[in-house]
């Protein structure tokens, strides 16, 4: 126990006085915390509206007025014929196009019929889905007020309409943050603390401080344990800053408990580091060993389910989110914060990332060789 | 001219002979873009529904059949009561309840209106707000279809065209930001390890007591990392084409000529980090935080630019990772030309001159 006691006086030592790490453990993820949640608002608005009117009549007027006083679309091109808007399109002017054919109004009204063109610019599929959805919603509603204009009550009774209420539950406002700074709060942690520990025996052993080491009577165990200890204590300080931003800056409670989230972000954090200390006992460079860590956490993050839904994965990716850490950790944030899941609801994923620590750690200590 | 090629090709034995090195940094791109390609979709597939149905009767039976019978959704939970609804929700199973009010049907036809609710996790307000979306358009073309037999008088026909992916495959979407985004990582870090790495060595005094100016020991540092990206990008773009079944619509020499522009762009944020950098971990942090998030946030492929605050808005612009973003998808999937993307070429061409201008001043011939 007393050699534990001095790895971690000198690991605390090491990492304390270095002022860089202070600058990128504490300032970088907090400085992006503030300024990113901001940026990552996927709703669908400000869809560019570019019409294409070659009827000018008084129907296609109050039509393109309705659909800007929607909210959803800002009329962006208004142009002569459908070429002129499509090189709109091209130019990123307008991501949908309504073009109202020439004799609109005379059509509807006295053959009963008339089309409308619409065209969307599918690169982002769900832009264009949701947008083109929008959009017709709109025009049927028009459609309904041209009828109730044209047809006496006695002949025609009002058809019959399905009236769909939408409900949102556990985030009402559809507040995107609360749902996004958790989850950067997670991407933050991983990244730090599976790059510092991956980059961390390998620094001894690429500036040959290994040797001390290695020639002193410290047992394998004691040794990983002490690298890991000091990574743990700070990893835990960044996530509390974090939590605190969230809750006074953005105005995140939790429904849940915070003492779930620590359980269950420092077992967490003992996979993440276990993982870096691993590649660490691998690497024989810090290049290696970071582009390594930087590579896995990179896929950890991107496939972790916070940016697209790992439901809409093809079946093979959703199994190698199994294996993701970070997938476990987002679920859970999700489930304690938005629902106020308790630490009942959230044990299988206890349990997968207790596994992965117990299972990287492990393996970490073993395949450390005291010998080069 | 002769000493500048000996530093070029000492910098390449450097990366040659470090064949786990080399290894990792062609590979990475390679694995990344094939599974960022395939698995990075927000495309809504078989979304689980649970649903209330109070009614029962046929017209409820015919919307729920529907529901499912679309790719969105599969309709895994009949529940009985509200309380249910919450329970599967919180055990993370379904992403959206349907409730059918009692007498549905008996509504629709005697009364003609009916109520059906939609209730969305959204905990994903994201998901949420697509499914809600795509739920409410089947129930929609049910009415419509109920409506058909009664030849409404007064009808708009609306057709609908998605112009350059029919097939709404997120895939045109997403492999042109996986591009900027791997390329720029990758570029700059690499670049980044490698000048601090000869200061942390203690490498560096020789390099500069040698007769090379700053300015070529920084072009000679960077030309064998620029070949090597350049077979990165060779190598992603026959896997886009072939793998990911993504077209390049537009001119490949453009493609590829914008493409080393945006790696020389990223090479000289690389050699400006290291400038700043003393050790070889402060370099590869600051690199990771400066550019992973920013360029994966603010290129414009995961979260549409024009609804962020103005002041990320503004910051988007100095992200080189936007600007080719918007190249390569006016090239690759739009089939455009240059004469589309000169604005987004030269703001890239600036951006590299300034950084290189930058880094070089910034060079210090001197050990601290």
């Amino acid at each position: 126990m007393r050699t534990l006691k001095f790895l971690l006086q000198k690991e605390f030592r090491q990492i304390l006085r270095d002022p860089s790490i202070f600058r990128i453990l504490f300032i970088a993820p907090m400085i992006q915390l503030l300024i990113l949640p901001l940026a990552a608002d996927y709703q669908i608005k400000n869809i560019n509206l570019g019409v294409v009117d070659q009827d000018h009549s008084q129907y296609s007027q109050i039509l393109v007025n309705k659909i800007v006083s929607s909210g959803y679309f800002k009329l962006k091109d208004y142009s002569a014929s459908f070429p002129q808007a499509l090189h709109a399109m091209e130019l990123d002017k307008a991501d949908v196009i309504l073009e109202i054919p020439a004799h609109f109004q005379r059509d509807l009204v006295s053959r009963d019929a008339a089309p409308l063109f619409i065209a969307a610019n599918a690169i982002n599929g769900i832009k264009a889905g949701l947008g083109t959805a929008y959009i017709q919603q709109i025009i049927q509603h028009y459609n309904q007020d041209v009828r109730t204009q044209w047809i006496q009550f006695p002949r025609y009774a009002p058809q019959p309409t399905i009236d769909v209420e939408y409900s949102d539950w556990y985030n009402p406002y559809m507040n995107y943050q609360f749902f996004m700074v958790p989850g950067i709060l997670v991407m933050l942690l991983t990244i730090i603390g599976s790059n510092f520990a991956a980059l961390n025996i390998v620094k001894e052993k690429e500036l040959g401080t290994i040797e001390q080491i290695n020639v002193s009577p410290i047992k394998k165990t004691y040794f990983i344990l002490g690298k890991l200890i000091p990574f743990w204590v700070l990893a835990l300080v960044v996530l509390t800053l974090g939590l605190t931003i969230a809750r006074f800056v953005y105005g995140i409670i939790p429904l849940g408990h915070y003492i779930t989230i620590y359980i269950f972000s420092a077992v967490y954090l003992l996979a993440v580091l276990g993982l870096g200390l691993l590649l660490s006992t691998y690497a024989q460079t810090q290049q290696q060993s970071f582009l390594v860590a930087f590579f896995i956490t990179m896929i950890f993050n991107i496939m972790s389910g916070l940016f697209t839904p790992i439901e809409s994965m093809p079946h093979w990716a959703q199994v190698i989110t199994w294996f993701n850490p970070v997938a476990y950790f987002i679920q859970v944030m999700r489930m304690v914060i938005l629902k106020g899941s308790g630490l009942s609801d959230i044990r299988n994923q206890l349990f997968a990332v207790l596994g992965f620590a117990v299972f990287l750690n492990t393996w970490a200590i073993l395949n450390y060789r005291k010998r080069t | 001219m002769k000493q500048f090629f000996i530093f070029v090709k000492k910098e390449w034995l450097h990366i040659w002979r470090d064949r786990r090195t080399l290894v990792i940094l062609i590979g990475m791109p390679i694995v990344q873009i094939v599974l960022y390609g395939f698995a990075l979709t927000n495309e809504v597939k078989n979304s689980r529904v649970a649903v209330f149905d109070q009614s029962n009767d046929d017209a409820t039976r015919a919307i729920i059949q529907e529901i499912n019978a679309s790719r969105y959704f599969s309709v895994t939970d009949y529940v009985h009561s509200y309380q249910a609804i919450g329970a599967t929700f919180r055990k993370g199973k379904i992403r959206l309840a349907v409730v059918f009010p009692q007498d549905f049907q008996n509504d629709l036809l005697q009364r003609n209106t009916a109520e059906v609710q939609l209730i969305a996790d959204a905990s994903d307000p994201n998901t949420a707000n697509t499914l809600t979306n795509y739920a409410a358009a089947i129930i929609n073309d049910y009415q419509q279809r109920v409506d058909e037999n009664r030849d409404l008088p007064y009808t708009i026909k609306t057709q609908l065209r998605m112009l350059y992916n029919p097939e709404l495959k997120s895939a045109y979407n997403f492999v042109p930001g996986v591009m900027a985004l791997v390329l720029m990582l990758v570029c700059a870090m690499m670049t980044s390890i490698a000048i601090v790495r000869e200061k942390e060595l203690g490498t560096m005094e020789v390099i500069l007591v040698s007769p090379l100016r700053p300015f070529r020991v920084i072009i000679a540092k960077t030309i064998p990392y620029l070949a090597v990206s350049i077979l990165n990008i060779a190598c992603i773009l026959v896997l886009s084409v072939y793998v990911l079944n993504v077209p390049i619509n537009g001119s490949l020499l453009l493609l590829i000529a914008e493409s080393v522009l945006f790696i020389v762009t990223a090479l000289s944020i690389g050699i400006l980090i290291s400038n700043g950098a003393r050790t070889q971990q402060s370099a590869m942090f600051a690199s990771m935080l400066s550019l992973f998030l920013p360029t994966l946030l603010f290129s414009g492929f995961l979260f549409p630019i024009e609804n962020m605050p103005w002041p990320l808005q503004l910051i988007s612009n100095l992200v080189p990772a936007k600007w080719y973003y918007n190249i390569v998808e006016a090239v690759m999937i739009k089939g455009l030309g240059f004469s589309a993307i000169w604005k987004e070429t030269l703001i890239l061409v600036a951006m590299t001159v300034f950084l290189l201008g930058l880094s070089i001043r910034n060079f210090k011939i001197r050990l601290a």
